[in-house]
């Protein structure tokens, strides 16, 4: 194999990621007759979502027939500060069901009721219990089913013509560095394939972006080494939009020790499912956290909380089960005032709240994984847990119905893609967003390609210039350049620190100095070694991803001067109603991002009208709420 | 922290060989963060798959001290205070680099098996089951496909030749999900696994069953059960009734 050697595959439909999004949109694709292509930095089946432990939430109705489309929504909404993309959560709340009932016509198996139907658990901001689960490890379930339904439509090609790849396959295993345009619309795709380094060139008028998230640029984290902001950068080098990426969500659950494991999650269905947190002296902060927004919504006493798990009509929820930034800033609070645990974090205990049969029951890979990791026994003493950076609302600025970006030709889905959770996100939300815009994704970008008469050709130039940027880090003699995994860490460290869940501005500036300083050292990073499976290269390579995108989230933070959702300003702490009609838009210009402001799409009335007014007025300005007055009032005359 | 004595196994298709490395450990280490550890500051380009770092994703598997398991489950402190940790990657698939091997033969005997078949008279939203029935299945739908017990199985870690009549233990226990599954369609899983997945090569040793994290009961609740019944329907005359009712009276005498 030579420097320049490439292979050229052609595909009506390329999905980058084989997460639950990208796999739903292949199936879509697939479905609807394109011959498409699912790529993946890892093996098949190990994408994020596999991880994922608490459940998908749909309001199916099946553990509360009170739940429907409208109360979801609502929940979404609330969570998120009223910052969400209005039709995206319309469309998500509308279209969950469907797409969970989905799945087990793909032979899923969740966690039944007592009638035989799906079962359904409590999380952080769901009125009802509302997610759909397997034990604590659903999104095993999830990626396993959808592999499992690929499989199946393989299985369908091979019997009519003989290859298993007709129609689909998958590239595991796979980078993709660069995105191909051509007058400004998606020609293909190019990367390298890590067994051996081999280059591959994807040429297809449709691409869709599945690829998850950014923590880890982050030292704190859930995230793995896949998370390194590929599809953001991705989108916005090709000339897309990313809208809201000062909002990430700080899990207010990581595990804190031992060091090794500091970060990794412990699911909100601890919760859920009655857990409960407390600081040193042994007292339930959490009822000292009660926002004025969400008074109303939760318990106020330890006795009302604690009925609420067998009695969920009559008694309100407790505070335990707020929304995670809630939860993540209180944890933070308490253990700034010297009341957190002797590692840093804060009680989380079920010991004393369920039996251990039923502990091993509800959460067994809770309590492996502190077994196994922590040598603590959940079921006799409780964790120790804290704050750790776990998922990024923003992304790619997408058409809701047809998930399309600014870029003709180039979609967007799952965590990439953003809008869908305002400012912050809640648990559950996220598995059935994948679903639900997946298939729209696959759906829109196999009429995409109907509507394209010519396919776009990729330029020599584009390639040549592909290969070369992903060859420079790669040297005989590494010596005199700097160590990616140096950097790396530095940019995690300086992310965590400066950026992290509680910000400031003379810190984000202070960031954003050191970004680009990053920017200049990326161009000297070196690694030796040689192109077969070489994490050292590929490392090299996100980097630059990384970096591009944490000026993006540095200056969205900097500039947005309230306090919102998984956004939280030191200097001002207040969620201020005018920032709520603003979205901060990143784009890529040169070598740096910038950023402009825009308007959140105005929520139509019939939306708007879901909420009470009193709750409205916690969020919208004057001149809104005297327009929603006007508008209903028109309502009444008819 | 201490300095302790690594030996990694490091080379390609072409061959290799240990290379010994001292590196730091702290408490609370597991083998895959001095992995990282090695990376980080001395072999940037020492390969390595993982991706969750809980056990949850099954990417990270390798023999320790030749013994097969997960690289981010095993803690530093299960080994004594001098003892060289030793890191090979698993024997049974063609390695790729250092510790990733080649584990494509999984992927080509998971295609093999037919897919779950849905009932035809029920649409998405209909589908009904009792947790009790869901359960036997949900067991073998833990598998976070480590490979480990397909690495472990003596039919093929030491017989290639093998590798073609032979699906292995995670995909036997694939064929009794689907077996199991309260609405599957399909009435011939056993024959299937009989026939065209070479059950008839296990010899029940149990090896599987002891390296897998997930601590599925393979050879218990799977593979003996349908070596069993592949036997029992063999002769039974009453076959024809159809599997529903077979099934039915099965699941009632092992309640
Ligand atoms: C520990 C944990 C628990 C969670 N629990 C829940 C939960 O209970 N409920 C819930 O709703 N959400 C949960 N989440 C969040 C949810 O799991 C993720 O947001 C979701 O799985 C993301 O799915 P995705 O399809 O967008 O991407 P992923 O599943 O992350 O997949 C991304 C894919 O893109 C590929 N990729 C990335 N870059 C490239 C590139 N350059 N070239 C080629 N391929 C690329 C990756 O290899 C991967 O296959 C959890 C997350 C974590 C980390
Ligand atoms: S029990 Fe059967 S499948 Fe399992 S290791 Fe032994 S021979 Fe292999
Ligand atoms: S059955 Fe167990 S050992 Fe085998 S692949 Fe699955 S999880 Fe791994
Ligand atoms: S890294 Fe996921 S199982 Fe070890």
């Amino acid at each position: 194999m030579t420097d320049k050697d490439i292979t050229r595959l052609s595909y009506d439909v390329v999905v980058i990621g084989a997460g639950g999004a990208g796999l739903r949109a292949a199936i879509e694709a697939r479905l609807a007759g394109k011959k498409t292509a699912i790529i993946s930095k890892s093996l098949f089946g190990k994408a994020h979502t596999v991880m994922a432990e608490g459940g998908a939430a749909a309001a199916m109705g099946n553990a509360n027939s009170n739940d429907n489309w409208m109360v979801h929504y609502k929940d979404t909404i609330r969570g998120g500060k009223f910052l969400n993309h209005y039709r995206m959560a319309e469309l998500h709340a509308k279209e969950a069901p469907e797409r969970i009932w989905e799945l087990e016509t793909y032979g899923a198996l969740f966690d039944r009721t007592k009638d035989g139907k799906i079962s359904q658990r409590n999380f952080g901001g769901h009125e009802y219990p509302r997610l759909a689960h397997v034990g604590d490890r659903t999104g095993l379930e999830l990626i396993r089913t959808l592999q499992q339904k690929i499989v199946s439509l393989q299985q369908e090609d091979f019997a009519e013509s003989g290859d298993y790849e007709a129609r689909l396959a998958v590239f595991a295993e796979t980078t993709i560095t660069e995105l191909m345009l051509t007058d400004g619309k998606v020609a293909g795709a190019f990367g390298y394939r890590r067994e051996d380094g081999q280059f591959l060139l994807f040429e297809a008028p449709a691409v869709v972006l599945a690829t998850g998230g950014v923590g880890k640029s982050f030292k704190v984290t859930s995230n793995s080494w896949e998370y390194t902001g590929d599809g953001h950068a991705l989108a916005m080098r090709a000339g897309a939009n990313l809208v809201n990426m000062e909002f990430l969500q700080f899990h207010p659950t990581g595990m804190v020790w031992p060091p090794s494991v500091k970060g990794i999650l412990v699911t909100e269905s601890v919760r859920g499912d009655g857990g409960v947190l407390r600081n040193s002296e042994g007292r339930r902060f959490m009822f000292d956290y009660i926002p004025e927004v969400f008074k109303a919504q939760y318990a106020t006493t330890e006795e009302e909380g604690d009925r609420w798990y067998t009695d969920p009509d009559n008694n309100k929820r407790p505070p335990e089960l707020l929304p995670r930034d809630e939860v993540a800033r209180a944890i933070n609070s308490e253990v700034k005032a010297g009341r957190g645990s002797p590692h840093g974090g804060v009680f989380l205990d079920v010991s004393t709240r369920m039996k251990p049969e039923v502990i091993i029951k509800r959460l067994p890979s809770m309590h492996h994984q502190f077994k196994e990791l922590a040598d603590v026994d959940i079921t006799k003493e409780p964790m120790e847990v804290g704050p750790t950076c776990h998922y990024v609302m923003g992304g790619v600025e997408v058409d809701p119905d047809s998930t399309q970006s600014a870029v003709p030709g180039l979609f967007a889905a799952g965590e990439v893609a953003g809008g869908m959770h305002g400012s912050n996100r809640l648990g559950g939300n996220s598995l059935s967003d994948l679903l639900v815009f997946g298939k729209r994704a696959g759906e829109y970008a196999a009429l995409y390609v109907d509507q394209t008469a010519e396919r776009p050709a990729v330029a020599q130039s584009d390639v040549d210039a592909a290969m070369a940027k992903a060859l420079t880090p790669l040297v005989e003699d590494a010596e005199g350049g700097e160590n990616p995994y140096t950097v790396q860490h530095e940019l995690q460290q300086v992310m965590n620190d400066l950026v992290g869940i509680i910000r400031r501005a003379d810190e984000l500036e202070e960031a954003l100095v050191k970004i680009a300083e990053f920017k200049k050292r990326l161009a000297s990073v070196r690694v030796g070694g040689g192109r077969k499976y070489n994490p050292g290269w590929h490392l090299a390579i996100d980097l630059h991803n990384m970096v591009v995108v944490s000026e993006a989230i540095a200056k969205a933070a900097l500039e947005r001067t309230e306090s919102r959702g998984g956004h939280t300003r030191d200097d001002h702490g207040k969620m201020d109603p005018n920032w709520r009609k603003i979205n901060l838009i990143c784009s890529v210009q040169g070598d740096g991002v910038s950023l402009r402001r825009q308007p959140v799409p105005t929520m139509p009335i019939e939306l708007l009208g879901l909420f009470d007014r009193s709750e409205l007025a916690k969020y919208l300005t004057e001149d809104e709420l005297a327009a929603f007055d006007e508008s209903t009032k028109d309502g009444e005359k008819e | 922290m201490t300095t302790r004595h690594f030996r990694v196994w490091r080379g390609d298709d072409q061959g290799g060989a240990l290379t010994d490395y001292d590196v730091e450990v702290n408490e609370g280490e597991v083998v895959l963060d001095i992995v990282h550890r090695l990376q980080a500051t001395q072999a940037p380009d020492l390969a390595v798959r993982w991706n969750c770092k809980a056990g949850k994703c099954g990417s990270c598997s390798a023999e320790i001290n030749g013994k097969p398991g997960l690289l981010c489950m095993t803690r530093m402190n299960t080994f004594g205070p001098d003892e060289t940790v030793t890191v090979t990657p698993v024997r049974t698939f063609p390695v790729m680099r250092d510790l990733v091997t080649d584990v494509s033969f999984n992927y080509e005997k998971a295609r093999e098996i037919p897919a779950f078949a849905p009932p035809a008279d029920l649409k998405p939203g209909e589908y009904r089951m009792q947790q009790v029935d869901v359960e036997r299945s949900q067991e073998f739908r833990k598998c976070i496909e480590c490979f480990l017990c397909q690495n472990t199985c003596h039919v093929i870690r030491d017989h290639e030749e093998n590798k073609a009549a032979f699906a292995g233990p995670r995909f036997f226990i694939r064929a009794a999900e689907l077996d199991m599954h309260p609405l599957d369609a399909r009435d011939d899983r056993k024959e299937f696994a009989q026939e065209e997945q070479g059950l008839g090569f296990c010899n029940i040793t149990k090896c599987c069953t002891e390296v897998c994290p997930e601590h599925i009961k393979i050879t218990d609740n799977a593979i003996i059960p349908m070596k069993e019944r592949v036997v029992d329907r063999k002769y039974d005359p009453l076959t024809w009734l159809g599997r529903k009712i077979f099934r039915r009276d099965q699941l009632e005498s092992q309640k």
